[in-house]
């Protein structure tokens, strides 16, 4: 079961929860199950088609997905995934 | 790993400037250690660094740049001191509100170390200047608090070869990593493309905790202290994530690009329109694109007992703060949902605190066919200033 690990920007939208543990064996999976839990996380975090957004970053187990397969990566029981939008705040 | 910066770490240290007596003992703690001692600290003596921001997180930067002994200290900004940035911007004091930030910087700067030439640029750095100015430093600390800036300093960074000395932050979360090195990504390689406009808050909208940018920026600060000495793991390759809530710290790895348009193919030869990459509208004819009330004809409104609705797009958090009378809160985030239960046939005067997210609700209300829809210009803020100023600005 992976564990999404969300920021504030994100968690102020689902009542400041900052982990949420979900289902799923592949990033995208994964992320399909958090926004059934969340709706109003989806469209914050992929685009319409489902499709990464080019300002949301994801890291699986610390390394960024799109080095080690993308939205396809497969995910297990301890992983972590955490998800990084861009900010601008100086 | 040791990522350097070129111009300091190539000079040979016959030609480094030499310290003072005065300096000697002001450094001293620098001189024992090994990693410094007297070479490292005329190479700092040596470094010219370029703070693009005097706010949040280049007051930190800069303080401790400047007492660490970097010699030259350039600061880019044009704002004035405002009694709402005094919370996180520890360069500037309560007598600084309404002084230009560059001018209290430096005062505060010379405090600090006079042994430190500041340099500053009251400007805004822009497609046409950010070269020249970018080229004349060794290392960029980005301190900027907008994604057209934060584009515009990486891009100008990978054309003139400086290391960026990235930092961001918003509300309990900050960011940090360098970018535009030799060997590693840069700021397009993590992040194409900018959010949409409004998508992400500003921290003005958003709110952000006073000691964070302190947190980020002393952690830029280090990271370009690390660049000149040449010392250290760099952080080139890793993104450092700070959750304050959480007092937890976790560094990611990122990667290069190769398909990046700045360091990757390098198609990118030349700096570009920054507000048209990132969606912001051009000019103030732009912005004003929705109908608009000032504070004072709305006041005219209330008092005559006209008929129209009053919707307040702000937080709940921020409505405790400061509100209109009368108002229905309905924050930006559930407008959408909201506007089948607005009566069309009635006049809707929507505000915010600036006038920029309710900007925003209005033309959601255009969309959706709604012509008797106004903006409330300048939100709480000019009400406060224009009507009533027992309204708390914030």
């Amino acid at each position: 079961m992976p564990t999404f690990s969300l920021p504030s920007v994100l968690a102020a939208h689902i009542g400041g929860i900052r982990s949420v543990a979900t289902t799923g064996t592949t990033v995208d999976g994964a992320i399909d199950a958090l926004v059934d839990q969340y709706p109003q996380l989806a469209p914050r975090l992929r685009d319409a088609a489902g499709a990464p957004y080019p300002f949301v970053t994801f890291y699986l187990n610390d390394e960024d997905v799109r080095l080690v397969g993308g939205f396809a990566a497969a995910v297990s029981d301890g992983d972590e995934v955490t998800i990084v939008p861009a900010v601008a705040g100086g | 790993m040791s990522t350097t910066i070129d111009s300091t770490q190539t000079t040979p240290s016959v030609t480094l400037p030499e310290l003072t007596r005065d300096e000697m003992v002001r450094y001293s703690r620098h001189l024992l250690l090994p990693e410094v001692g007297v070479e490292g600290q005329r190479r700092l003596k040596a470094a010219r660094v370029l703070l693009v921001g005097a706010g949040g997180l280049g007051s930190p930067a800069a303080l401790y740049l400047a007492a660490a002994g970097v010699g030259t200290l350039g600061i880019v900004d044009f704002d004035v001191v405002d009694l709402s940035n005094l919370h996180r911007q520890l360069l500037h004091g309560t007598s600084d509100v309404g002084r230009s930030k560059l001018a209290s910087a430096i005062d505060r700067l010379r405090d600090v170390n006079p042994h430190v030439v500041v340099e500053p640029h009251e400007i805004r750095l822009t497609s046409e200047n950010a070269l020249a100015l970018i080229a004349r430093y060794d290392l960029v600390v980005d301190g900027t608090d907008n994604f057209q800036t934060r584009y515009l300093v990486n891009d100008a960074c990978v054309l003139t070869g400086r290391p960026n000395v990235y930092g961001s932050i918003f509300r309990f979360d900050g960011q940090v990593s360098v970018f535009c090195t030799a060997d590693g990504p840069c700021y397009r390689c993590l992040y194409r493309e900018p959010p949409p406009p409004g998508m992400v808050p500003s921290c003005a909208e958003g709110g952000v905790l006073g000691i964070l940018p302190g947190l980020v920026g002393t952690l830029q600060a280090t990271e370009a202290i690390k660049l000149i000495l040449g010392i250290g793991e760099p952080l080139v390759g890793r993104f450092a994530l700070i959750d304050a809530l959480g007092a937890r710290q976790r560094t990611v790895a990122i990667g290069r690009d190769p398909t990046c348009p700045a360091c990757g193919t390098r198609e990118l030869q030349s700096l570009i329109d920054y507000d048209a990459f990132c969606g912001v509208p051009a000019g103030p004819e732009a912005e004003a694109a929705v109908p608009e009330i000032t504070p004072v004809e709305l006041a005219e409104w209330i008092a005559r007992g006209d008929d129209f609705d009053l919707v307040d797009v702000r937080e709940p958090h921020e409505s405790a703060i400061a509100r209109l009378p009368g108002a229905r809160l309905v924050p930006l985030g559930g407008f959408a949902d909201a506007i089948p239960t607005l009566d069309r046939a009635r006049d809707i005067v929507v505000h915010c605190r600036s006038g920029a997210r309710s900007a925003r609700a209005v033309r959601q209300l255009q969309l959706a066919g709604f012509t008797r829809a106004w903006n409330l210009a300048g939100g709480i803020l000019r009400w406060s200033d224009d009507v009533d100023a027992s309204v708390a600005k914030y």
